[in-house]
């Protein structure tokens, strides 16, 4: 058999075995039993030196030919190899996608800071600082200062948690008013502050009462200081807190520490104003309470009351939690079962 | 205050406006309404029936067959328990499908086989509560006057036509506590002058009070006014109907005619009487002043009562009679026999009143308006009232004059202000005009103009003084929803939070990100939880007055309340429970204010990781806790200045498993496992917990962060293993390795821990990598071996470390 056929025998049986691989590693051996230093191809071209030189040229190309188609033909093959193991891998790695992901775990915020907070925000935007005090306060700060002398009707109004005969555990965050009120230089501009924190009733605890709740109180004094600035801010207040379409009422009242005193209702969340459960078929609902800073008061912490005026107001953060949320029992907010707690998880 | 809007009618035109409007309208004007209740909307069928007979049922002990003309054709059978009922009597009848108080509704029944066509009505079955019945309807049926009309509406009779309206009233606005009070408020609403019928007092000119009484008091600022009127050749019966159903429905009993008109005359004017009967007193001198040590009192109720200095007694000259303001005397009150009454109207000072009513606990409505305050204009209008009607209902005389003393007179207060400064208050525009109808409503005269307001205060607004308060009064009236919304304009200053509140709230965030959720507890506990895991060995603040052993003490740790708090979470099967809890924690000064520091603390029990489709359980530990406030200080920029050193003798804590925390060299808190035996106690597997004082924190504002520039060189890193005594402590080793490691060595980290199986007893395996770099050249392999080695020896000599 000349060389010519033999080649054209090999490569047949190459191009057979080949196409009847079925893995890379396969096709890897088919090139090195043909095309490697002691494959067939290899083999016949190392009997080329044999023959006739005048054959040589077209026996050479010849050889070329086979070699090149080969290995084309290996290649190709080899691609489509790993093509397809490609995809088998990635149908085995398939996964099911709905399975849950791994564990991350996020701790809630308090529900009473999540309105705190949000309160302390809406102020900070509008200039207004916040102003932490102490929680065990002298009788002097947080009674006489506010404007609540010894035995006035008033005290009856608070029941308060004694240390000793002058002091007491703060029935409100009022003192740090009187304490801010003294030290603030108004020549440096206005006095804008909140002030929120813990305060403390001598009131046995039931599904409305605590003897620990929460407060936050907001004070402007400034010159020129309107009720009608009150009004405005406090209808703000009422729409972040409650919703846009909120309105608000003013009703007159009493505190010792502003003049005039109004308590202030934000029409109904639940049922707009109709009359439902939550407003007590009123269409309101009773959220705070606010004044015009007392003269007492500002006189008392040296500011001049014909010069300067303002407004204070003051509310709940825990009524507010257990309206907006339905909350039917205010212990559950100092309890800390967790099973409360994470259902005001959600952000928004 | 329940005001009767039947009652209010008598000064003032209502016939435009309902209860509910009314009531609308006082809310937003002035007080606060609690509720407006019309008993009529709920009664219905109750008619005035004539009993014809009444005898006692065969066979039974209370049961009455009656027959009751009730206004039809034929009378009706009713068979009635009542052991009051009798012939003749007028009856309140309820007839069948009538409906009484509390949605009761009456049928045709049989009793014991005989039928009964109705009901005689008891007050309690009309809605009248047990404490306003008078005591003789107590367990029966209420007799209606003889001139009752037979088959009428029984309604008007017992005032249950009517509606009332019940007023929250504030300590500022006692002058509401008064009928009259409340028809002038109501008149400011409605624009009108209340009008009152006048009092029609006929003395007996023949006789003078001189004859009777002589008063003096000891000290007029205890007692600026006392007035005594002296009505004589009384017969003390029963109220007639109209007197009996205003009271009742203000929540007063009904007495005697002399009680009641008391009573009545408190209510229409605000001033409290006092009938004594005038021959208990045995003295023609009545005396007011403060007690002696040694005195006491039996009053009315018949307790004795000690006195003291700070009770104001009267006295018939040598002693008390009656405790001033609060309560009479036992033995000179009026009885059925009294022939002769001294009747007192005064004005006591409020806060002598108040300590008194407080220290006997004998708070009453008289009380409360002393202590609140009176219109110091009708002192004497309402004793010439009051002793008018006495003798009138009592066929008495009134012996003509007053025995008084009268320190002070009612004040007609002149407050000024301005327009503008109204008008800058509120944010308005009011005209002149605007104000001057403003206090024509109110009934105050005034004199306005643009700069000048000048108003006169009656005395019975004792409650307005200042220029705020006149503001007040014309907003109210002016009406709050007129006011404009605007707000502060003023130069902005930016709000900002402190450095403080910033990282106070960046802990908060901090913390739940690492998985605990945010506790909020109470700062009061016992004793014993308040002193636990504090180790200050101070004695907590305690409440002077607690109100319960449960909130006595206030807390000088957090843990101690978030342990309670992952009890309570564990015993209702949430076993895996992570908190935290940002707050104040107290404790004694030298001062009279105790310290208060801010802590942050947190607890973890059960599982970190639960067991999972992927991932297998993984419960707390120590490291746990550790790594999380490790990374916090880190993030606060401290990580270099904070050291834990182990804690053996911390009580409530595991002695294997605790550290004390320092920052430089101020201990701020530990961390650390509970102890076994806590967690026992309390039902907890292993329990992990830290609690550290964040004021350093809070009140040490950082340099700001100096950017250095990312090296361009690469590092390169060294493991080091050696064995040493399990004693020596991780951190003491880093120390040493970073004293020892040269100034390439930027960092080590701890890969391996080893005890066990080839390791000797009492000594552990530990494996570092060592990373060194410098950022200016590469490192040469020679200056990393120099140094590395120089940490081998350091390890050896310090340590003995033997190195692997
Ligand atoms: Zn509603």
């Amino acid at each position: 058999m000349g060389i010519e056929e033999q080649l054209t025998t090999v490569l047949a049986k190459a191009v057979i075995e080949t196409n009847a691989a079925e893995s890379v590693k396969e096709l890897e051996a088919i090139r090195v039993s043909y095309l490697g230093k002691k494959g067939e191809i290899t083999s016949v071209l190392k009997g080329v030196k044999d023959i006739d030189p005048k054959e040589r040229p077209i026996i050479g190309k010849k050889a070329n030919e086979v070699r090149d188609e080969l290995t084309a033909l290996l290649s190709h093959k080899k691609e489509r190899l790993e093509k397809e193991a490609l995809e088998r891998q990635l149908e085995n790695e398939t996964i099911d996608v709905t399975l849950p992901g791994k564990q991350v775990s996020k701790g809630q915020t308090h529900v009473l800071t999540q309105i705190m907070e949000d309160i302390e925000d809406l102020f900070l935007g509008m200039g207004y600082q916040i102003i932490e005090g102490n929680e065990v306060e002298s009788d002097y700060y947080n009674f006489e200062r506010v404007n609540l002398p010894q035995n006035h009707p008033a005290r009856d109004m608070q029941d308060t948690f004694y240390i000793t005969p002058d002091v007491l555990l703060r029935t409100h965050t009022s003192p740090i008013q009187a304490r801010t009120l003294e030290s603030h230089d108004f020549s440096k501009g206005p006095l804008k502050m909140i002030s929120p924190g813990k305060v403390y009733r001598r009131d046995t605890d039931d599904a409305t009462h605590s003897h620990q709740f929460h407060q936050i109180e907001g004070m402007v004094i400034a010159e020129n200081i309107t009720m009608a600035d009150l009004k405005g801010t406090l209808e703000l207040l009422a729409k972040k807190m409650f919703g846009e379409d909120r309105e608000i009422r003013l009703r007159p009242s009493y505190f010792p520490f502003t003049e005039p005193s109004v308590e202030v209702d934000v029409s109904c969340f639940k049922c707009g104003g109709k009359g439902c459960n939550v407003c007590k078929g009123t269409g309101w609902i009773e959220i705070l309470g606010a004044g015009m800073t007392h003269p007492n008061v500002l006189e008392m912490s040296g500011v001049d009351s014909s010069k300067y005026s303002g407004f204070a107001f003051g509310l709940g953060p825990d009524r507010i939690a257990m309206l907006k949320y339905g909350v039917d029992d205010i212990r559950n907010f100092y309890l800390n079962d967790q099973r409360f707690l994470q259902q005001f998880k959600r952000k928004g | 205050m329940k005001v009767s809007y039947n009652w209010l009618s008598e000064s003032l035109d209502l016939s435009a406006v309902s209860p509910e409007d009314l009531a609308e309208q006082i809310t937003l004007t002035g007080i606060e309404v609690d509720s407006v209740s019309e008993p009529a909307k709920e009664l219905k069928q109750i008619v005035v029936g004539n009993v014809l007979t009444a005898d006692r049922m065969e066979d039974s002990d209370h049961l009455n067959i009656t027959t009751v003309d009730v206004g039809e054709e034929d009378p009706v059978q009713i068979v009635c328990g009542a052991p009051n009922v009798k012939a003749g009597q007028k009856v309140v009848v309820a007839l069948p499908g009538a409906r009484l108080a509390n949605g009761m509704k009456i049928k045709k029944s049989k009793l014991r086989g005989v039928i009964s066509n109705g009901m005689i009505c008891s007050l309690d079955e009309l809605g009248f509560s047990d404490s306003v019945i008078p005591k003789h309807s107590e367990d029966g049926i209420y007799v209606l006057p003889q001139d009752a009309e037979t088959g009428a509406d029984a309604l008007p009779y017992l005032g249950l036509d009517d509606a009332f309206i019940e007023l929250d009233i504030t300590p500022n606005r006692a002058d509401a506590l008064s009928m009259r009070g409340v028809a002038f408020e109501a008149g400011a609403i409605l624009s009108q002058t209340p009008k009152f019928t006048g009092v029609n007092l006929n003395e007996e000119t023949s006789d003078s009070i001189e004859n009777y009484i002589n008063v003096s008091v000891e000290n007029t600022d205890d007692n600026s006014v006392y007035k005594m009127r002296v009505i004589k050749d009384l017969v003390v019966t029963e109220s007639p109907l109209w007197l009996q159903r205003k009271l009742m429905h203000a929540g007063i009993r009904p007495i005697d005619a002399v009680v009641d008109v008391t009573n009545y005359i408190m209510l229409e004017y605000g001033q409290p009487l006092h009938a004594f009967d005038y021959d208990t007193l045995d003295s023609k001198d009545i005396l007011v002043r403060r007690a002696k040590g040694s005195e006491t009192l039996v009053t009315l109720d018949g307790q004795k009562r000690e006195l003291n200095q700070d009770n104001l007694v009267i006295t018939n000259g040598r002693v008390p009679v009656a405790l001033a303001g609060v309560m009479g005397g036992e033995n000179t009150h009026v009885t059925a026999h009294t022939k002769t009454v001294a009747l007192e109207s005064a004005v006591f000072e409020s806060s002598l009143i108040r300590k008194t009513a407080q220290s006997l606990n004998l708070r009453s409505e008289s009380s409360s308006r002393f202590e609140k305050g009176l219109n110091r204009e009708t002192v004497q209008q309402a004793l010439d009232h009051a002793a008018a009607l006495i003798a009138s209902l009592g066929n008495g005389q009134v012996v003509s004059g007053t025995a008084q003393i009268e320190s002070e007179q009612p004040v007609y207060q002149k407050v000024t202000t301005s327009a503008d400064k109204i008008n800058r208050s509120l944010g308005t525009d009011m005209t002149v005009h605007d104000l001057e109808s403003i206090f024509d409503r109110l009934g105050f005269e005034s004199s306005v103009t643009t700069e000048l307001v000048e108003v006169t205060v009656p005395p019975r607004r004792w409650d307005i003084t200042i220029e705020a308060d006149i503001i007040e009064e014309v907003a109210r009236i002016h009406g709050y929803h007129k006011l404009p919304s605007t707000l502060p304009h003023s130069e902005s200053v930016p709000g900002e939070l402190t450095y403080a509140q910033k990282i106070t709230r960046y802990t908060r965030h901090f913390m739940e990100s690492c998985g605990l959720g945010q506790a909020i507890s109470y700062a009061l506990t016992t004793t014993e939880k308040a002193k636990a895991f504090a180790y200050s060995g101070k004695e907590p603040v305690e409440l002077d007055w607690p109100m319960s052993e449960e909130h006595k003490a206030l807390r000088q740790s957090l843990v101690s309340g978030l342990l309670d708090n992952v009890q309570y979470n564990v015993a209702r099967q949430s076993k895996n429970v992570s908190l935290f809890e940002i707050g104040r924690v107290f404790n004694q000064t030298d001062s009279t204010l105790p310290s208060e520091t801010t802590h942050v603390a947190g607890v973890m029990t059960g599982a970190l990781v639960e067991n999972s489709w992927q991932e297998s359980h993984v419960e707390v530990d120590y490291f746990a806790v550790k790594g999380i406030i490790d990374e916090w200080f880190d993030t606060l920029g401290v990580r270099e200045a904070i050291t834990f050193v182990p804690v053996k003798d911390y009580s409530e804590m595991h002695p294997g498993r605790t550290a004390k925390v320092f920052w430089n060299e101020q201990l701020i808190g530990m961390v650390g496992q509970l102890h076994p035996s806590m967690a026992k106690e309390r039902d907890l597997n292993e329990t992990v917990l830290f609690e550290i004082d964040m004021e350093p924190f809070i009140n040490n504002e950082h340099d700001t962060i100096k950017f250095k520039s990312i090296p361009k060189y690469p590092g390169t890193s060294r493991d080091l293993a050696f064995v040493v005594e399990e004693t020596v402590l991780h951190e003491e080793i880093i120390k040493v390795m970073h004293a020892s490691g040269g100034n390439w060595l930027k960092s080590v980290r701890l890969f391996d821990l080893y005890q066990g199986e080839n390791i000797e007893d009492g000594k552990k395996s530990l494996a570092y990598s060592l990373s060194y770099l410098n950022p200016d050249a590469t490192l040469k392999e020679e200056e990393v071996t120099k140094d590395f080695e120089q940490v081998k020896l350091a390890l050896t000599e310090q340590f003995g470390a033997d190195i692997r």
